[in-house]
């Protein structure tokens, strides 16, 4: 027999709220590891960074708010002094599978808030590539882009915040942008 | 009658209390603002301003942030983090005398202001790296 199970029923009662308290508690706090470096920080830089060659940052930094224009996205900020563009975009996020989940619980009697919009955000950033000595070079840059989603269900409450890691996202990005750096380059 | 309308009073009374926003929570911190500063701020030993901010940027990208503004001029850069959960920071590089750059740090966890020093300290600790410089503690 436990200890907790010989107790009054009042110190079991007390027991459960004080758990349900720190719980609570617990979710208010920031997560041990939100600011620090975790073992996939490496690979997720190399997913979502590409180095491109024979073109000085503004033409870069042009080139891509081409490729988001062409991704239809807005920009929503930009500071082309430290290589930043932030672009975001506005979809419908209805899935079929979840409607259909939806209805079957409604059948029931059951209220299940399928998922209605979603904002997809990105920010683009680009620093010069450095040379051998250490120095910025004018004709070769790093690029990065984050991609993060907020998803809202149908009673308006957000559902789902998350970044997206998906490696095919990325590459059709950077595939997308090889052909605008052309273009770019082009147009000089 | 009468007593039902002096319920109502109170009821709504009440209800606008809970509506008005303090002054603490539009003005105020747990912590004085010394107490603050002492975690949330480092001084670096370069007098660049834009190579600051650009490793602050690259810092806030491998910690998994998508940025939301970058102003040069002000020297801010704020950012969010979703991962199941909204963190938001904002970090400011400004000049200290010559050849230093104080950059302070303010991180804002879904609906509340981060005031546990750990992971300020986990930040800068991170920035270091990026800068290739160490953070001095700032009095």
């Amino acid at each position: 027999m436990t200890t907790s199970s010989r107790g009054r029923p009042g110190t079991r009662g007390l027991l459960i709220a004080l758990s349900a308290a720190a719980v609570l508690a617990g979710c208010a706090t920031i997560p041990e590891d939100a600011l620090t470096p975790t073992p996939d920080s490496l690979e997720r830089r190399q997913l979502q960074s590409r180095r491109l060659d024979g073109i000085s940052e503004t033409s870069l930094l042009a080139a891509s708010a081409g490729v988001l224009q062409d991704l239809g996205f807005n920009i929503d900020e930009s500071e082309t002094r430290l290589g930043v563009i932030v672009a975001s975009k506005d979809r419908s996020a209805w899935n079929a599978g979840q409607i259909t989940a939806a209805v079957a619980l409604a059948l029931f009697g059951a209220h299940y808030a399928v998922d209605k919009t979603q904002k997809i955000r990105v920010s683009l950033v680009t620093r010069p590539a450095l040379a051998a000595d250490g120095t910025p070079r004018a004709d070769a840059q790093v690029l990065r882009i984050t991609i993060q989603r907020l998803v809202w269900n149908v009673d308006n409450q957000l559902s789902r915040i998350d970044s997206i890691e998906d490696p095919a996202v990325y590459q059709e990005f950077f595939d997308r942008l090889s052909k605008s750096i052309f273009l770019e380059l082009q147009a000089i | 009658m009468h007593t039902h309308r002096i319920v109502a009073a109170l009821l709504s009374a009440v209800l606008l209390a809970g509506c008005a926003p303090s002054t603490k929570v539009i003005m105020g911190s747990e912590q004085s603002a010394v107490q603050l500063r002492s975690y949330q701020q480092r001084a670096f030993d370069t007098a660049d301003k834009t190579q600051t901010l650009r490793s602050v940027i690259s810092t806030l990208q491998d910690l998994g942030f998508v940025v939301d503004k970058a102003d040069l001029d002000l020297g801010t850069v704020s950012a969010t983090k979703l991962s199941g959960y909204q963190l938001r920071m904002t970090v400011t590089a400004r000049p200290r005398g010559t050849n230093q750059m104080l950059v302070r740090a303010n991180a804002q966890y879904m609906d509340k202001a981060v005031e546990d020093p750990k992971p300020y300290q986990d930040f800068f600790t991170a920035l270091e790296k990026s800068m290739f410089l160490t953070a001095h503690q700032v009095d």
